[in-house]
C-alpha cells in the first residue's frame, strides 16, 4: 500500500526544509578503508604467491635486517596510543594537551619515515635487482605513502586544535576521529606487513 | 551524533547555475549528476560504437585492408575500454543509481553529494585522455585486459595513459560505490525497512559491495604493471623472473566481479520496469534479494574460470568450474522470477517493455553459453575464439545495453516531463534486436570453428559468416539514428507526460516531472509496497 503523507502540510519553498540525520561520515570512511585494505590484500596475495612459486635466481640477495623495522613497529604502535591520548584530551576540552599529543604522534610518524628511508639507503639491493626486491619496495613504499599522508593530516588537525580559532572542539570531534581511525588502520597494515615481509 | 543538514549549505541553490548550464557545473544535485553520467556515457558510447563499426568493416574481408594491424589492435583496445569503463559501468551504476536511489530510499540527495560530484568529474578528463592517447604515439594495443608481457612490450606511452585513465575511472567507481552503500544503508527514510526497498536498491547495494571489494585490487595491479613498464621491474615480466599468471589472477579478481558490476544493476532496473508495464507485483521479492547477494558472494570466487588455459592446476580448475556453475542457480531464479512476473500480467507492448523482453531473451542465451564456458573441456576448445566474444556481447550488449535503452524509455518522462515517441522507439527496438542477433549469433559458430579473437586477419573460409556479422553491426549502427532523433525531438516537443504516465507505484513517480531540486515538496512519501499492482488499486487512487 502506498501512503503519500501529505497530512504534515506541503512546504512550498524547498530550501526552507531543515532535516537532521545521523552522521554517517565515519561509515563512509570505514567503507573507504575496507577498499584501501583490499589494495594491500592484493599486494600481499601477489607477494605470497611469488614467494611460493617464483624461486629467486642464484645469488639473489633477499636478507633483511630486523632492528630498524622492529623499532618502526614499536614507533607506530606507540603513536597509536598517543593519538588515542589526544582524542581523550580533546573530549575533556583540554585542547592544548590534545595538541601536544598530536604533535608528538606526528613526530613519531616522521621518525618512522626517516628510519624507513635510512633502511632503504642501507639495503644491499635496489628496486630492480630481483623479484623480492621489487615487491619489498612496492609494499613498503605504498605503506610509506600512507604514513606520509597520515602524518600530514595529523599536522593539519594539530593546527586546527589550537585554542584560538581552532576548528577542533569536543563538539566537533570528527576530523580527529577520522584521522585516528585512518592512523590505526595504517598501523594495523604495518603489523601485517612486518609479519609477512620480515618475519615469514 | 546527529548532523543538521541545512540545504542552504549543502545544496546552495543560489550558487548553483540554473538551466542547461548546470549540466556543465560542479553540481551537487543527484539528478543533475545522474544526467551528466548518462549523457557523458552516451557520447563515449558513440565513440566506442564508431570503433566497433571500424572493427566490423575490417573483419568483412579476411585481409587487413581497411587499417594497418597495429591500428586494429589500438581500435580494439579502445573499443573495449571505452565501452566497459566509460559507457556501461558509469551509466548503469552512476547514471541510474544517482538518479533513482535517493528517490527509492526517500532522501533528498545522496549521502555524500560532494564526493558524488567528484566521482563524476573524474570521468570526462580520463575518457578524453584515453581517446587522445591515440594521437600521441598510438593508443594501448594490449586489449582491455592489458595482459603482460604484451602490455610491457607494446609502445609505452599509450599503455601508460591507458593505465592512468583506468586508475582514475576505478577511483570514480570506488567513490560512487561508497556513496551508494552509505545512501542505501544509512539514508533511508525513517520507517522504510530494508525489505521494502525497490529491487534496484538491492542490486546497487550488491554492486557497490563488489566495487568496493574488487576495484582496489585492480588499482594495485595496474600500479605494479606501470612499474614494470616505466621502472623496469619484473613483477609480471618472465624475463626478469616475474610471473604473468599473478597478473591474470589479480586482474580477474576485479574483472570477473566487473561483469556483475555491469549486469547486476541491469537486473535491478529490469525488476523495476517489468512490474510497471505488466501491472503485476514483482514475483518472488525475497528470492530476488537473496539471489543478488548470492551472486555477490559467488561472483568474488569464480575469477579463475577466465584462466583455464593459463596452466592452472587441476584442483583450481575443479573448484572454479563448480563455483561458476553455482552462479547459474541464483541467476536462473531471477530469470524465472521475471518470466513469472510477466505471466498472466496485463502487458503493454511499448518500447520499454520490448527492450526488457529483448534483454530476457538475449540474457538467457548469454547465460547458457556462460555455463558452457565454465566447463573446462569445452572452455579449452573455444578459449580465445569468437565464441567468447559472442558470449560476452550477449551479456553486456544483449543484457545491459538493452536495459539501458529500456530504462531510458521508462524514465525519460520522469526526467524531462515529456513522452518519447513510441513508433520511433519500437522501430529502434526492432532494428537493434535484429542487428544485435545478426551480429553476434553467427560468432558462436565462428568460435566453435576456431576463429581466434583479437586478430585483424582470418582464414578466408570464415568470410561469409563474418560478412553476416558485419551486416548486423551495420544495423546496430543505424539503430542509433531513430533513437537520437526521438530523444532530440521529444525533449522539446514531446507529448506532456504528467507526473505518473505509467501509473507506477515506486517513489520517484510520486513527485512532479521533472522533480523539484530536493525531490519532494514537503516530506518524502513512505512507500511500503513498491510493487503492489493489482492489489487495492482503488485505495491508491
Amino acid at each position: 500500500m502506498t501512503t503519500l503523507d501529505s497530512s504534515k502540510g506541503i512546504q512550498k519553498n524547498n530550501s526552507k526544509v531543515n532535516e537532521t540525520h545521523e552522521d554517517f561520515r565515519m561509515f563512509g570512511l570505514i567503507t573507504f578503508l575496507i577498499a584501501d585494505g583490499m589494495t594491500f590484500a592484493g599486494f600481499f596475495a601477489a607477494y605470497l604467491t611469488y614467494k611460493a612459486v617464483n624461486p629467486l635466481p642464484d645469488g639473489a640477495i633477499y636478507e633483511l635486517e630486523l632492528p630498524i623495522p622492529t623499532l618502526n613497529t614499536i614507533l607506530l604502535l606507540v603513536s597509536s596510543a598517543t593519538f588515542h591520548k589526544a582524542g581523550k584530551a580533546l573530549l575533556k576540552d583540554e585542547n592544548s594537551d590534545s595538541q601536544k599529543w598530536l604533535f608528538f604522534t606526528a613526530f613519531l610518524g616522521i621518525i618512522f619515515l626517516i628510519c624507513q628511508l635510512f633502511e632503504y639507503f642501507h639495503l644491499p639491493f635496489g628496486l630492480t635487482d630481483n623479484l623480492f626486491a621489487s615487491t619489498f619496495y612496492a609494499l613498503t613504499g605504498f605503506h610509506g605513502l600512507h604514513v606520509t599522508l597520515g602524518t600530514l593530516m595529523i599536522l593539519i588537525i594539530a593546527w586546527q586544535s589550537r585554542i584560538k580559532g581552532g576548528r577542533l572542539t569536543s563538539q566537533n570531534m570528527f576530523p580527529l576521529e577520522a584521522v585516528e581511525l585512518y592512523w590505526h588502520f595504517v598501523d594495523g597494515i604495518w603489523v601485517i606487513l612486518f609479519i609477512i615481509l620480515y618475519l615469514l | 551524533m546527529t548532523l543538521s543538514i541545512d540545504p542552504q549549505k549543502t545544496n546552495n541553490e543560489s550558487l548553483q547555475p540554473k538551466g542547461w548550464l548546470r549540466y556543465f557545473s560542479f553540481s551537487l544535485d543527484h539528478k543533475v549528476i545522474g544526467i551528466q553520467y548518462l549523457v557523458c556515457g552516451f557520447l563515449f558510447y558513440l565513440i566506442g560504437g564508431t570503433l566497433a563499426s571500424a572493427i566490423r568493416i575490417e573483419l568483412a574481408s579476411p585481409m587487413s585492408d581497411f587499417m594497418p594491424r597495429d591500428v586494429y589492435n589500438q581500435v580494439l583496445t579502445l573499443h573495449g575500454t571505452i565501452m566497459i569503463f566509460l559507457w556501461i559501468v558509469p551509466v548503469v551504476n552512476g547514471a541510474f543509481g544517482n538518479y533513482l536511489i535517493p528517490f527509492y530510499v526517500g532522501a533528498r540527495d545522496m549521502a555524500f553529494p560532494r564526493l558524488n560530484a567528484v566521482a563524476f568529474w573524474l570521468i570526462p578528463p580520463s575518457g578524453l585522455m584515453l581517446v587522445a592517447s591515440y594521437f600521441v604515439e598510438g593508443a594501448a594495443q594490449a586489449g582491455w585486459t592489458a595482459y603482460p608481457p604484451l602490455s610491457i612490450t607494446t609502445p609505452q606511452s599509450g599503455q601508460i595513459i591507458w593505465i592512468l585513465s583506468v586508475l582514475l575511472l576505478g577511483g570514480s567507481s570506488i567513490f560512487g560505490g561508497i556513496n551508494f552503500i552509505a545512501t542505501i544503508i544509512k539514508l533511508r527514510r525513517p520507517g522504510l525497512k530494508l525489505m521494502q526497498l525497490p529491487m534496484y536498491c538491492w542490486a546497487m547495494l550488491g554492486t557497490s559491495l563488489l566495487v568496493v571489494l574488487s576495484t582496489p585490487v585492480l588499482a594495485g595491479t595496474l600500479i605494479l604493471l606501470s612499474f614494470d613498464i616505466i621502472a623496469n621491474t619484473g613483477f609480471f615480466n618472465p624475463v626478469l623472473g616475474g610471473n604473468v599468471v599473478v597478473y591474470q589472477h589479480l586482474f580477474w579478481f576485479y574483472s570477473h566481479p566487473a561483469v556483475y558490476i555491469m549486469v547486476l544493476p541491469a537486473f535491478g532496473l529490469v525488476s523495476e520496469i517489468l512490474p510497471v508495464h505488466a501491472r503485476k507485483p514483482l514475483f518472488g521479492y525475497t528470492t530476488m534479494v537473496f539471489s543478488i547477494m548470492g551472486i555477490v558472494v559467488l561472483g568474488l570466487v569464480v575469477w579463475a574460470h577466465h584462466m583455464f588455459t593459463s596452466g592452472t592446476p587441476p584442483w583450481m580448475r575443479l573448484f572454479f568450474t563448480i563455483a561458476t556453475a553455482f552462479i547459474a542457480v541464483p541467476t536462473g531464479i531471477k530469470f524465472f522470477n521475471w518470466v513469472a512476473t510477466l505471466w498472466g500480467g496485463k502487458i503493454s507492448i511499448n518500447s520499454a517493455m520490448l527492450f526488457s523482453c529483448g534483454f530476457i531473451i538475449n540474457f538467457v542465451f548469454g547465460g547458457i553459453t556462460g555455463v558452457a564456458l565454465a566447463q573446462v573441456p569445452f572452455d579449452i576448445h573455444v578459449h580465445d575464439t569468437y565464441f567468447v566474444v559472442a558470449h560476452f556481447h550477449y551479456i553486456v550488449y544483449g543484457g545491459t545495453v538493452f536495459i539501458i535503452f529500456s530504462s531510458i524509455y521508462h524514465w525519460f518522462p520522469k526526467v524531462t516531463g515529456k513522452m518519447l515517441n513510441e513508433k520511433l522507439g519500437i522501430l529502434h527496438f526492432i532494428i537493434t534486436f535484429i542487428g544485435f542477433n545478426l551480429c553476434f549469433a553467427p560468432q558462436h559458430w565462428l568460435g566453435l570453428n576456431g576463429m581466434p579473437r583479437r586478430v585483424a586477419e582470418y582464414d578466408p573460409q570464415f568470410q561469409f559468416v563474418n560478412q553476416i556479422s558485419s551486416l548486423g553491426a551495420l544495423l546496430m549502427a543505424i539503430s542509433t539514428i531513430p533513437f537520437l532523433i526521438n530523444v532530440l525531438l521529444s525533449v522539446r516537443n514531446g507529448k506532456n507526460a504528467g507526473d505518473n504516465p505509467w501509473n507506477a507505484l515506486t517513489p520517484e513517480w510520486l513527485t512532479s516531472s521533472p522533480p523539484p531540486v530536493e525531490n519532494w515538496e514537503g516530506e518524502a512519501p513512505l512507500v511500503e509496497e513498491p510493487y503492489g499492482y493489482g492489489k487495492e488499486i482503488s485505495e491508491q487512487k
